[in-house]
């Protein structure tokens, strides 16, 4: 196992254990407490096996998960941020059909490997959002009469 | 035979098209690689919410169907299975193909799928009746050691490592656990509005399974499949039917494996293609064949991973108990039509329960039916880019989960799961226990509450809970769980740590 790997499974399980550690201290403060019994059960063994393993972590001794190498990060960063500000802000803010739109045509630019000089492509991502946005509207506000926060451009 | 009774209801216009719709569409997802079945009926749920049950059922028990055999598709013509359960079907399938055989191999595979799965949801209705009755007799604390067994045996059985398979199993338990408390209606672990009213199930089912697709495509970068799907030449069907008759060995080894493995909660198709290649293999005299382009090796992978999804529901409809990550995801969808499933569902809901089993069985001989036809196309559909695939994923997962109660609260929720999910499964942690966790948790903590009561004006806790035969064996089952994954995981890992193999050369030297 190489260091950087090593140092993720510490990140990873630590994050793990304390929220593990958290579930239990909330779990064994609060009351009434029979409100809590059952969290009381699982949070016990939730912080055992996160100790276990963040211990495991921390002595190098993990086995399991190949962590994360930097160009698997470089390569999900653009997208992950497009798909939370979509969720987090746009899709509300903006309407939920505009945002899609939107979010849709940037992850086709930034992942589609058709070369960004030809005008061909981009016609085709934009007709590609197009059809796609049109299907969505037509099942969600046609057919289910999902009614979204916002009109369909605002 | 109480399910003949229904079985007109599977014919009547919108029932039918759904049928055709859902197998249809199944076959096509199924062939797209990254989209499992568990991932296809997951995203199919907000489509049902304006079904009535049976329609609904009708809809997700196709797509289950037929994306476990449409995986076959993208397994055979492009040698990449559609979904894990179509890992055995590469094998023999793809190389078949590359001999000109494609058209053979696809034949081959949705006749053998469609008897595996004929008999599996036979099984599924001889059997779900008899063990409904028995659960009967199950009563809050054996419920409460059923839903502690169904996250302990997928925590420890379909995780590559036991601890960490056990902590998504407790992850997920305490996610259950976010919201009012029912009985005090004391707020537990509100740290967002967003979860005031607990975690809803669709939401985190589509974000679970989803999203961490989503962000795999994304961690690809700008690539293009650069498979070559296989060109598919015209061949007989009746010879293959008579192929698959002929290789009736391969078949019920196919068959029997697959069927027995659906009902182990959480050992789930990719097992069973694989183990019935591997027994296939070893009972045939042909065995050197296998691996070079032989019929027997996808009769036996294809009929196993069919014919395990009717018995994977039979712990669902009885007791209530999802025994894999699909029948999880299909238990979220009948919770939203008001179907509660356990012992009580053929009495209080025959129609909506044999209407949906009845609707698998016709589902297997028109997904063998249609299979073929739509095969170029769905291979076709398996080369849509990782761009394309990712954003569609996306936006369904959005829309989906906003749909369920026209809540943003939802839609956070889900991404914030799946976003987690991603890295968790980076690090050995798995969805499967998580999921089961959510999903069981209320029924564990309301049986434990409710045991907790009889047992103080009865008896004591632990008396309650831990004596009687059916506690004792669900204990037993829930402890030797555990402890096999433990010895299977210790085992294998002392012929491949590096360590190991350090030692061992030292020790050889």
């Amino acid at each position: 196992m190489t260091d950087l790997p090593r140092t993720q499974h510490i990140i990873a399980s630590g994050v793990v254990a304390a929220v593990g550690v958290a579930v239990a201290f909330i779990s064994y403060t609060q009351e009434p407490a029979a409100a809590f019994l059952f969290p009381r059960m699982i949070s016990t063994v939730f912080v055992v096996l996160a100790l276990w393993t963040f211990g495991k972590a921390l002595m190098g001794r993990t086995k399991v998960g190949n962590g994360l190498d930097s160009r698997a990060m470089r390569n999900i960063l653009p997208g992950l941020i497009v798909a939370l500000v979509l969720v987090y802000w746009a899709a509300k803010g903006l309407g939920f059909y505009t945002a899609t739109t939107i979010a849709f045509f940037i992850l086709l630019s930034l992942y589609d490997p058709a070369p960004h000089s030809e005008v061909k492509s981009w016609i085709k991502r934009a007709l590609i959002t197009a059809g796609f946005l049109a299907v969505m509207y037509g099942l969600f506000a046609g057919l289910l009469n999902v009614f979204t926060p916002r009109e369909i451009f605002f | 035979m109480e399910f003949l009774a229904y079985f007109g209801d599977v014919f009547t216009p919108i029932n039918f098209g759904l049928l055709l719709l859902g197998t249809i569409g199944g076959l096509i997802l199924g062939a797209t690689p990254g989209l499992s079945p568990t991932m296809a009926v997951a995203l199919l749920i907000p489509f049902t919410f304006r079904l009535e049950p049976a329609q609904g059922l009708i809809l997700l028990g196709a797509a289950y169907t037929s994306t476990v055999a449409g995986g076959a598709v993208s397994a055979i013509l492009l040698k990449i299975p559609g979904a894990p359960a179509n890992i055995a079907t590469t094998l023999d399938g793809h190389t078949m193909a590359q001999k000109g055989q494609g058209a053979r191999a696809l034949q081959l595979s949705f006749i053998a799928s469609a008897i595996g799965g004929v008999f599996g949801v036979l099984l599924l209705i001889f059997l779900t009746p008899v063990l409904a009755k028995w659960a009967l007799a199950f009563g809050p604390s054996h419920l409460f050691w059923l839903a502690i067994l169904g996250v302990t045996v997928i925590g420890s059985l379909d995780s590559s490592s036991v601890v960490k398979g056990l902590l998504s199993g407790c992850i997920g338990l305490w996610l259950a656990t976010i919201g009012f408390d029912d009985i005090m209606g004391a707020q537990r672990f509100i740290f967002h509005p967003a979860v005031s009213g607990g975690i809803n199930v669709i939401p985190a089912l589509i974000g679970l399974f989803a999203i961490p697709q989503v962000i795999t495509m994304f961690a690809k970068g700008r690539v293009s499949l650069d498979a070559e799907v296989l060109t598919v030449e015209k061949h007989p069907i009746r010879d293959a039917f008579r192929e698959v008759f002929r290789r009736s060995r391969a078949l019920s080894i196919g068959t029997l494996t697959g069927s027995v493995i659906g009902l182990i909660p959480g050992v789930g198709g990719q097992i069973a293609g694989l183990v019935a290649y591997d027994q296939s293999k070893k009972m045939s005299p042909e065995r050197d064949k296998f691996g070079t382009g032989h019929s027997e090796g996808v009769i036996a992978a294809e009929s196993a991973n069919n014919a395990m999804v009717g018995p994977s529901l039979v712990p669902l409809l009885t007791l209530s108990i999802p025994g894999s990550p699909t029948a999880a995801v299909l238990l979220g969808g009948l919770l939203i039509h008001g179907i509660f499933p356990g012992s009580d569902l053929f009495d209080n809901n025959p129609d909506v329960a044999w209407t949906f089993i009845n609707s698998m069985l016709i589902g297997q001989i028109l997904m063998c039916i249609f299979g073929l036809y739509v095969a170029g196309l769905a291979a076709k559909v398996a080369q849509v880019p990782n761009a394309v695939m990712a954003a569609i994923v996306l936006g369904l997962a959005v829309f989906g989960s906003y749909s369920v109660q026209n809540s943003m609260g939802d839609v956070y929720v889900m991404m914030a799961l799946g976003t987690g999910m991603y890295f968790l499964e980076r690090f050995g942690f798995s969805a499967a226990p998580l999921v089961l966790g959510l999903i069981l948790g209320p029924i564990a903590e309301a049986n434990f509450i409710q045991g907790s009561m009889i047992a103080n004006a009865t008896s004591s806790v632990g008396q309650y809970f831990f004596t009687g035969p059916l506690n004792l064996t669900l204990i037993t089952v829930v402890v030797a769980s555990i402890a096999y994954s433990v010895w299977m995981e210790l085992r294998s890992r002392r012929y491949t740590t590096k360590d190991d193999a350090v030692k061992k050369e030292e020790a050889i030297s």
